[in-house]
């Protein structure tokens, strides 16, 4: 509502014809399969991480080498899957999402979302 | 008197060398800020650079906006008194963004213009949302700029070795006066350059420390550590530092403290509106994506450098000698600095430690007073009928006011001997339950509505507030038995009965849960057709700010 007017490139039924669109189908799918459990595994990895550091504190304390303890171990682990889930997402989204989004931009661009259902999809 | 003498005990390095590196990066900053504002002139320059930062600088920046005292001096210090337990902290700050990266930063980049509102308002009636996200915007910085303003007073005494009410009370303003010039004159691009000059001394200053740590115990981790423990357990009151438990241990309640500050912690990153307002400042979702990646890399070294910093402060200064120093936990770094390299050492690392305060606190600022003009002035206030040069204007205004209420409120918390640390970890618990829900119920609920939103905002808000207030924070926290106060901002009384000194862990569900609830009980339908535009506009770019071209 409070956009300005020249932003106001697409009409309603444009985004309503792209949502509708299977390719956007497959890029929300493409997205949420990598975005949802994977911030579902790292929260749980985080919190199994902080609980067995409150309520275990004699299991985190077992030395592993020298003076090096297991609670250590696997704080540095958090680094290194903080690390890993970053590459890995990068990597993914370049491979799997990004050629979706940039065709499906090009195309809104181009206003190839006005006709109604289908006019899209014969091109490619 | 004895104030003085006690001071002067105290002070550690050559104040003067301390003194003249800080104004040399002062000196430099205000240069390249006054350089900047050549090219200030539209609202998409002051809010948001233009647009321009490459995803590399801006990664840069962000490390610079996020890494704040707490973060370099906080840290170090905790690890360094209570070893394990500090270290937590850390951890919580990296994970932290994976929230960002995964689901919060390239949506955003693609869906809004300049403030956290222009998301949270997309699809809902706008007045309601925005003056809903414009307060708790305004909370969470400035609950942050107070922490920032606070903990530059007390640097001051070990530092600068200046003392008492008046000079502390003169370096908040000097900080405070400092950001509002950057913001006014730079804007958001004079703070960003701050901010990449700043996260480069801190990141090269920490590697620096880090090895000659290192070094000192021939590169064995095992022996640094060991040395740590030997060091706390000479100490007046040895610990555990390798373990944890050391800070949170204590008691059934103490435990349930850490985990609700972990989840304020995990949770409250991606929703703390002067990071979410860095992803503006790039062309475009893929800068915004690189600029997260190179903030994670660059954090999460820089708090692997913490660790060693933390550990080794703990052997070579001692837990001892690092509480009694002004500024408690605080000073661990700078004595470890001063232990390993003399005065020359210290003077960088304190100048870098003042530099710290200056990029946190005009990231804040620009954010605080972009909200106002923005989304108070621009949208509420005017309904959409200002112009861009007004919004501008009404935006200077307000970083001065914000900056003014800032310094005012600093010194009053520093004359008084209020204990305000816990600001930050309030901040937040605020940005994890008002904020976050509602993000993520915007981006990803169909039929999310304008009372859903108005509900989890203002339940995150109202409920982080109101449980801090009635906690031990505020008061009835025991009485230390040797310097006769608790650790509560207000002494000798006792309203509390909330146990637990952060409420995260109450008010985040409760915020998930009011978001729901709101929408349920609403009348209203969901605007489809907005959402239509928002869901595609967040995964394909379409119709996404572009930069300015310059």
């Amino acid at each position: 509502m409070t956009l300005p007017n020249e932003r106001k490139l697409l009409t309603p039924q444009e985004y309503r014809q792209a949502q509708d669109s299977p390719e956007f189908a497959e890029l929300r799918r493409r997205f949420r399969r990598f975005a949802v459990p994977m911030t579902v595994a790292f929260l749980a990895w985080y919190l199994l991480y902080v609980l067995l550091s409150t309520y275990a504190t004699d299991f985190m304390s077992t030395e592993v080498f020298g003076n090096v303890n297991l609670g250590l171990l696997l704080g540095l682990g958090q680094f290194v899957s903080t690390f890993a889930i970053t590459t890995l997402y990068v990597r993914y989204s370049g491979r799997t999402t990004d050629p979706i989004a940039d065709e499906m931009r090009e195309r809104l661009e181009a206003h190839e979302f006005s006709a109604p259902r289908g006019g899209g999809a014969t091109r490619a | 008197m004895h104030d003085v003498i006690a001071a002067d005990a105290a002070t550690i390095g050559e104040p003067a060398v301390n003194i003249s590196i800080f104004g040399v990066f002062v000196l430099i900053t205000l240069v390249i800020t006054f350089k900047a504002s050549r090219n200030n002139s539209s609202a998409a320059d002051f809010y948001a650079a233009g647009r321009n930062i490459s995803g590399t600088q801006n990664g840069l920046a962000i490390a610079g906006d996020y890494l704040s005292a707490a973060s370099f001096l906080g840290i170090a210090g905790a690890i360094a008194v209570y070893g394990y337990d500090g270290f937590l902290y850390s951890i919580g700050f990296l994970v932290a963004w994976l929230v960002a990266l995964l689901l919060v930063a390239e949506l955003l980049r693609n869906t809004a213009r300049f403030t956290m509102a222009d998301v949270l308002a997309f699809r809902m009636r706008q007045g309601p949302v925005r003056t809903a996200a414009a307060l708790s915007t305004l909370v969470v910085s400035l609950f942050y700029l107070l922490a920032q303003m606070a903990g530059a007073g007390g640097l001051v005494t070990l530092l600068l070795g200046v003392t008492g009410e008046a000079a502390q009370a003169a370096t908040v303003v000097v900080v405070g006066a400092l950001m509002i010039f950057y913001v006014l004159v730079g804007g958001m691009r004079g703070t960003t350059y701050v901010q990449l000059i700043k996260a480069t001394l801190l990141i090269i200053g920490a590697f620096v420390m880090t090895v000659w740590v290192l070094g000192r115990y021939g590169f064995n981790l095992s022996s640094l550590l060991g040395a740590a423990q030997d060091s706390s357990d000479a100490a007046a009151t040895p610990r555990q530092v390798l373990s944890p438990g050391a800070q949170y241990g204590a008691t059934g309640t103490s435990k349930l403290d850490f985990i609700s500050l972990g989840l304020a912690l995990v949770l409250g990153t991606a929703g703390l509106p002067h990071v979410l307002m860095r992803f503006y400042t790039v062309p475009t979702a893929k800068d915004a994506r690189k600029s997260v990646v190179w903030a994670i890399w660059l954090i999460g070294i820089f708090y692997l450098f913490s660790l060693v910093i933390g550990y080794g402060s703990g052997a070579l200064v001692g837990a001892d000698r690092i509480l009694a120093a002004p500024g408690g936990v605080n000073a661990a770094a700078p004595l470890l600095a001063f232990e390993l390299g003399g005065t020359a050492l210290l003077g960088i690392i304190a100048g870098v430690a003042f530099a710290t305060i200056l990029a946190v606190v005009a990231g804040l600022t620009i954010t605080a007073s972009a909200s106002f003009a923005h989304d108070v002035y621009a949208s509420v206030i005017k309904k959409g009928q200002s112009s861009p040069d007004a919004e501008v204007r009404v935006a200077r205004i307000a970083a001065i006011v914000i900056g003014a209420v800032a310094i005012g409120l600093g010194i009053l918390a520093l004359q008084a001997g209020l204990n305000i640390a816990f600001l930050v970890a309030l901040a937040f618990a605020v940005a994890a339950s008002a904020n976050l829900p509602t993000i993520l119920y915007t981006l990803f609920w169909k039929g999310f509505t304008t009372r859903g939103a108005l509900w989890s905002i203002y339940g995150g808000l109202i409920a982080c507030v109101t449980l801090i207030l009635f906690s031990p924070v505020v008061s009835g926290a025991p009485v230390n038995g040797t310097t006769g106060k608790s650790t509560s901002l207000i002494q000798g009384v006792d309203f509390s009965w909330f146990p637990l000194n952060n409420p995260a862990i109450v008010s985040i569900p409760l915020s998930f849960f009011l978001g729901w609830l709101g929408t349920k009980l609403s009348k209203e339908r969901p605007d489809v057709d907005k959402y239509a535009e928002l869901e595609v506009r967040s995964l394909t770019g379409i119709g996404a700010e572009k930069a300015v071209p310059h």
